[in-house]
């Protein structure tokens, strides 16, 4: 895969309506240069950026996503989804550094209706970001059929997500800062790890699986497990009635 | 710009394709709208410009052409990509393409919506008896319309029963006068005195409001609102006021004069201190009425009595607008200005000399280069307008917003400069920001002007891009619930147990309760999941004859 020079990485990018997207077209008005990279889908807020739409922009390639929504008072909604962009922002890039993803392929920024040339450097800078870190996998050492097969399985944790942050996660606070603090503190690692981490494994077990009937070696193999582990998570498969072992190929297959 | 054109003809789901070169212009859309019919044509993507100002006219030319209107998705390849990458021919056709995929892709995905028309109740209610309140209920009455002027006290008035008249010469005690008069008069005026509102329910075109007054119980159907809840004046806690009754506040010294009370009118020498409690720490805007106020209480001052000594000690002298004028008039008839900056400013004690009791201002004189000491009799102090805890009240009970400095916040400053992003509401007076009297007229009868131009429908269209709820779906985590505080959603009971309902009058269409549901049972219309992923898995052109992420929470 090409790096360097020559790599050009491909960027999604979904922007609020009302400020960023008016940056960017700003910047149009303005005719501040930048970086092709970016294709920009248009939301009305930053807060409807659901994390599988993230997951699945990498899953289909590309290398870096962006999310871009108003300053943090300044949404255009009661509702301020731009709080809530951002906690999803810091659950989307947990969820990337447990399958291996670099996090911050994903970047979350705040540009004004006013701020056009805001919006060319921020898009010159993570293109640049990108441009060191290569194509999706590449830095992290990912074989992209793995990758894939994590990333789908990481689609998966996203309900769970979802019902945890409603139950343990959402929170209201005033600047970038504390959300900071608060996402990558001790308490919030353990829920998170609690929730993720067990099911992540098997998800990814059962996905490999899918694609034929693997011996607990293979799958060790494929995961970087310890055939402990695996033989832990393939308990868990089979008490929940995921897989069956079958004795003709002397080997666990899904149920 | 043809390869774009003819890359376009051979996508999925493409019949026609063409270039304009004024796609805006009205002959081009009565073209657009002539082969929607002509091809019978169900979606039309437009490559152009942005949709931010574009999207309402093409709609129109969809409707036009005789299909709904929601069928219709621009790709903004001038902004968002000819004008920016203008060095990079290459590459940006190559992102034109790609948009117009994208676009196309997300047309193919897209829904025919109903935008519905709801009813308007002609009456309104203005919150606070006020200037600004009594000017705007007088301003909508003279239109025609019914309305409830709710004032918390027992009289009408507000603020301005103590601000005598401004420093134009304006008496505003008899305007008020008058005004109140009319508005007792006027049979399509109904006043509630002691009022409190208990809680606000409804929309726009369609409100409910329930309050006590004067210990009975209300209730108020309405069509708009206007609040007016105007803002309180700082009390000081420096320069020894509260301890020692020679200091005194810019509207108690209008008070003095306005009965010419020896305890001022004795004085020798008089000091004011402007920008008490404004811009600084926590409170950093500039109150704007202070600087003008302690010109107009000079100029009368002197005018009572000549040969009294004034000294205005300020920071910048803000007489705004033309107050300019009385700023130079103070100047010739001997008040003396001195200015000082926050990191020395104005230290004040009280002493005795030769029997007189005296406060002793000292501060540095920015001129002289040395310490000025002015011994006075009395020290009238500038301080701020701040916001009043009505404010805070009025937020809550109509969803909307405050700014940081706690003052309601309009939904644009230019654009919507008396409208509150929630619809059918409206703001005027210094509840907004600290204004002069003039302005706040200005400003009452200006929200009065919206506030009528909304009750004067019959029928408000609501958009169709609201959220809905599919109840197999729901498992009632209230994720969506608790995410909206437009308070769209709500739980009902159905025969499967209780299911979040979308109220689509109240819901905004942002999607946030879309993105925090587990289920995908809650979705933003015009932008559902479905719209967006074809959106994504076109982005890349390869990526598109792959098997897409099929199970990604569907
Ligand atoms: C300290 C100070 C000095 C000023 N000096 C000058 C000056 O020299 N020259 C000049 O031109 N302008 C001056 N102004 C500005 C002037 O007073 C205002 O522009 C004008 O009076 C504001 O009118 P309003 O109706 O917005 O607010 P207000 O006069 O404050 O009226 C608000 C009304 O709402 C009522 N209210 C509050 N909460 C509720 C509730 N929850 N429910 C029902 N009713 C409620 C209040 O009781 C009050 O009657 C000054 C203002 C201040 C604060
Ligand atoms: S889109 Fe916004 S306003 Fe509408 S229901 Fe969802 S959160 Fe509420
Ligand atoms: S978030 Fe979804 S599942 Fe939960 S209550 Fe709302 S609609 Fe139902």
């Amino acid at each position: 895969m090409a790096s360097g020079h020559d790599f050009d990485p491909k960027i999604l990018g979904f922007l609020c309506n009302w400020c960023c997207y008016a940056g960017a077209d700003l910047a149009g008005v303005s005719r501040y240069q930048y970086a092709p990279n970016i294709r920009i889908i248009r939301l009305m807020c930053s807060g409807r950026v659901d994390p599988a739409f993230v997951i699945r922009a990498f899953f289909n390639g590309h290398d870096g996503v962006f999310i871009g929504g108003c300053w943090l008072g300044e949404c255009h909604y009661v509702t301020e989804g731009n709080y809530d962009a951002m906690s999803m922002m810091h659950l989307t890039k947990k969820l990337l550094k447990y399958i291996g993803v670099n996090p911050n392929r994903l970047r979350l920024e705040w540009v004004s209706a006013s701020e056009g040339i805001r919006f060319a450097e921020v898009m010159n800078s993570f293109t640049d970001e990108l441009k060191s870190m290569g194509h999706i996998g590449e830095s992290e050492g990912q074989d992209q059929h793995m990758l894939k097969i994590k990333l789908e399985a990481a689609g998966k944790m996203i309900p769970y997500l979802k019902l945890v942050e409603r139950e343990k996660l959402r929170v209201r606070f005033k600047t970038e800062e504390e959300y900071d603090e608060y996402f990558n503190s001790e308490d919030v690692n353990h829920v998170f790890h609690e929730l993720i981490a067990d099911k992540l494994v098997m998800s990814e077990i059962l996905l490999l699986m899918a694609r034929g009937a693997l011996s607990n070696g293979e799958i060790s193999e494929a995961l970087a497990l310890s055939p402990s582990d695996v033989s832990k998570h393939m308990g868990n498969c089979l008490s929940e009635g995921l897989v069956r072992y079958d004795p003709a190929k002397k080997n666990y297959v899904l149920a | 710009m043809p390869s774009v054109v003819d890359y376009s003809k051979g996508l999925k789901n493409v019949v026609h394709a063409e270039a304009s070169l004024f796609a805006c212009s009205t002959d081009t859309a009565k073209e657009i709208s002539n082969t929607i019919r002509k091809k019978g044509l169900n979606r039309v993507v437009v490559a152009a410009c942005t949709p931010r100002t574009h999207e309402p006219l093409f709609r129109d030319t969809l409707r036009e052409g005789g299909i709904n209107q929601y069928f219709y998705d621009m790709a903004n390849i001038r902004e968002h990509c000819s004008w920016v990458h203008s060095k990079e021919k290459d590459s940006a056709t190559l992102k034109a393409k790609d948009l117009v995929r994208m676009s196309v892709a997300r047309s193919s995905q897209l829904e025919p919506l109903k935008e519905f028309d709801l009813p308007v109740d002609k009456r309104a209610v203005v919150v606070g008896g006020g200037l600004a309140g009594m000017t705007s209920a007088l301003g909508l009455a003279r239109q025609g319309f019914e309305v409830s002027l709710l004032e918390k006290k027992p009289e009408l008035g507000g603020m301005a029963r103590r601000v005598r008249r401004t420093l134009e010469g304006m008496d505003i005690q008899a305007h008020l006068d008058e005004m109140i008069q009319k508005i007792y008069h006027h049979p399509l005026i109904h006043v509630f005195h002691d009022t409190t509102i208990t809680e606000v329910s409804g929309y726009v075109g369609n409100f409910v409001t329930r309050l006590m007054s004067e210990g009975r119980h209300f209730e108020l159907h309405h069509g708009a609102v206007i609040l007016a809840t105007g803002a309180d004046e700082y009390k000081p806690t420096e320069y020894l006021y509260g301890r020692d009754e020679r200091v005194v506040t810019q509207l108690e010294l209008e008070d003095f004069l306005d009965k010419e009370d020896k305890r001022v009118m004795d004085s020798q020498s008089l000091v004011m201190i402007q920008c008490v409690g404004s811009r600084q720490e926590g409170r950093n805007y500039c109150s704007r009425v202070c600087c003008g106020q302690a010109v107009k209480n000079a100029l009368r001052l002197k005018e009572l009595k000549p040969e009294m000594e004034i000294y205005i000690l300020y920071r910048d002298m803000r007489t705004y607008g033309f107050r300019e004028d009385f700023y130079r008039e103070a100047a010739s008839k001997d008040v003396k200005f001195i200015r000082w900056e926050p990191e020395h400013g104005p230290q004040v004690e009280s002493v005795e000399e030769d029997g007189r009791g005296l406060l002793r201002i000292r501060v540095p004189d920015q001129v002289l280069g040395k310490e000025l000491e002015i011994d006075a009799d009395t020290l009238v102090l500038s301080a701020a307008v701040v916001p009043s805890a009505s404010s805070k009240e009025m937020a809550k009970l109509f969803k909307v917003s405050l700014n940081p400095d706690g003052f309601l916040q309009e939904a644009h400053v230019k654009l919507r400069p008396v409208d509150f992003s929630a619809e059918g509401v409206f703001l005027c007076g210094i509840n907004h920001y600290p204004k002069h009297v003039t302005e706040t007229i200005s400003q009452a009868l200006g929200a009065a002007g919206r506030a009528a131009s909304l009750l004067s429908h019959d029928t408000i269209t609501a958009s169709g891009s609201v959220c809905e709820v599919d109840e197999d779906e729901c498992i009632s985590c209230g994720a969506c619930i608790s995410a909206c505080t437009y308070g769209a959603i709500e739980f009902y009971d159905t025969a499967k147990g209780k299911k979040a309902k979308v109220n689509p009058v109240l819901c905004k269409g942002d999607g946030l309760c879309n993105a925090k549901c587990p289920t995908s049972a809650i979705s933003l219309k015009h932008y559902t999941d479905d719209e967006v992923f074809y959106q994504i898995d076109s982005a890349l052109e390869a990526s598109m004859d792959e098997p897409a992420l099929g199970e990604v929470n569907r």
